[in-house]
């Protein structure tokens, strides 16, 4: 999932002060599950902001929305009849929903209310860490399931570096080393072989480095 | 055992303080309350294992907010209790009243008042 993280009470009120109506949306999918955009965020939120702006004496109507999606034109359009009510939104999904909803409300001004942090798993409750960084071309296979991309400091494709200690990462001894996790489930996999074959250098032109990436699938376009 | 303590504290009964959630803090503040304490049972003993550790960070949390929003964090408590110490209970409830009184009211009811003028 999309990891995001709540933003300081402090930051969002001073991105929103000057607004008379605002509508607070939050997101049902990634945010919600990593409790920083769901719709119990927004509540808190929402109630926290009206008492802020009451006790500062402003008047300031505050609604709440939860969309399934912020991230799909249909459940953004389901607030096509009332967007215009409002003089701002705060969306509590991650960039991709923000970003959706303002190209799709252009007159309306949008902000974010969390940090999108990275695409990760839910290690236990309250911990989230990243395991994916969108590379474009997935060596999984290879690497025994564990992502040297995501998970290597140094985004090694022929590791471990010098840097590995007792499996820890040089820069952190909380970090697990990527190719030890590599080595040792290699080895598990009764795959050891294959850890001698040297990776070929990878074509970063599919990762970010290439620029704004798009997937067009002819197959399921209408 | 006739215990007296004061009595303008609205009792609201939850099935474990696990069950209190920051919403329910902060909406009783922005309906008006001057002050919301959840009682729990004591740390380690709660039935449902760690209901009352939740609460208290949930209040923590509620307190966290309701300082950046200008209310005050010290208006959101979390006490703990054994449910057979009546004693506790009436002294809580004084104490967090004696705590309240020194804060004065919500300010939310001046800002209400101030507006509806």
């Amino acid at each position: 999932m999309i990891v995001a993280e709540k933003k300081p009470i402090e930051e969002i009120i001073d991105q929103v002060k000057d607004f008379q109506k605002l509508l607070i949306a939050g997101c049902n999918e990634c945010v919600t599950v990593c409790e920083a955009g769901g719709k119990k965020e927004v509540g808190i939120l929402a109630s926290a902001l009206r008492m802020y702006f009451m006790n500062e004496g402003k008047k300031v109507e505050i609604d709440e929305v939860t969309l399934e999606r912020q991230c799909d034109h249909e459940y953004l359009e389901e607030i096509r009849d009332r967007i215009d009510k409002y003089d701002a939104v705060l969306s509590l999904a991650c960039g991709v929903g923000v970003q959706f909803m303002a190209e799709k409300y252009f007159s309306t001004p949008v902000f974010p209310g969390v940090n999108t942090c990275f695409m990760g798993a839910a290690e236990e409750r309250g911990v989230w860490s990243e395991r994916c960084q969108a590379c474009g071309q997935c060596i999984l296979g290879e690497t025994a399931g564990i992502c040297p991309i995501s998970r290597c400091a140094k985004r090694l494709l022929n590791g471990p570096c010098g840097g590995s200690t007792k499996g820890k990462c040089e820069i952190s001894k909380d970090l697990d080393c990527a190719w030890q996790l590599i080595l040792d489930r290699l080895k598990e996999l009764d795959r050891l072989d294959d850890y001698e074959k040297i990776m070929p250098i990878k074509d970063w032109s599919t990762e970010r480095a290439g620029g704004p990436r798009k997937v067009v699938r002819e197959d399921v376009r209408l | 055992m006739r215990l007296s303590y004061p009595g303008n504290i609205r009792i609201v009964r939850v099935p474990c303080t696990g069950k209190v959630d920051i919403i329910h803090i902060l909406r009783a503040l922005e309906k008006g309350a001057d002050g919301v304490y959840v009682v729990g049972c004591l740390e380690g003993e709660c039935r449902f294992s760690n209901g009352n550790l939740r609460a208290r960070k949930r209040i923590e949390q509620a307190q966290h907010i309701l300082d950046a929003i200008g209310i005050g964090g010290e208006r959101a408590q979390m006490y703990n209790l054994s449910s057979a110490d009546g004693p506790r209970f009436a002294e809580y409830a004084v104490e967090m009243t004696d705590k309240i009184k020194e804060m004065g009211p919500n300010p939310l009811k001046k800002a209400k008042e101030k507006m509806a003028a």
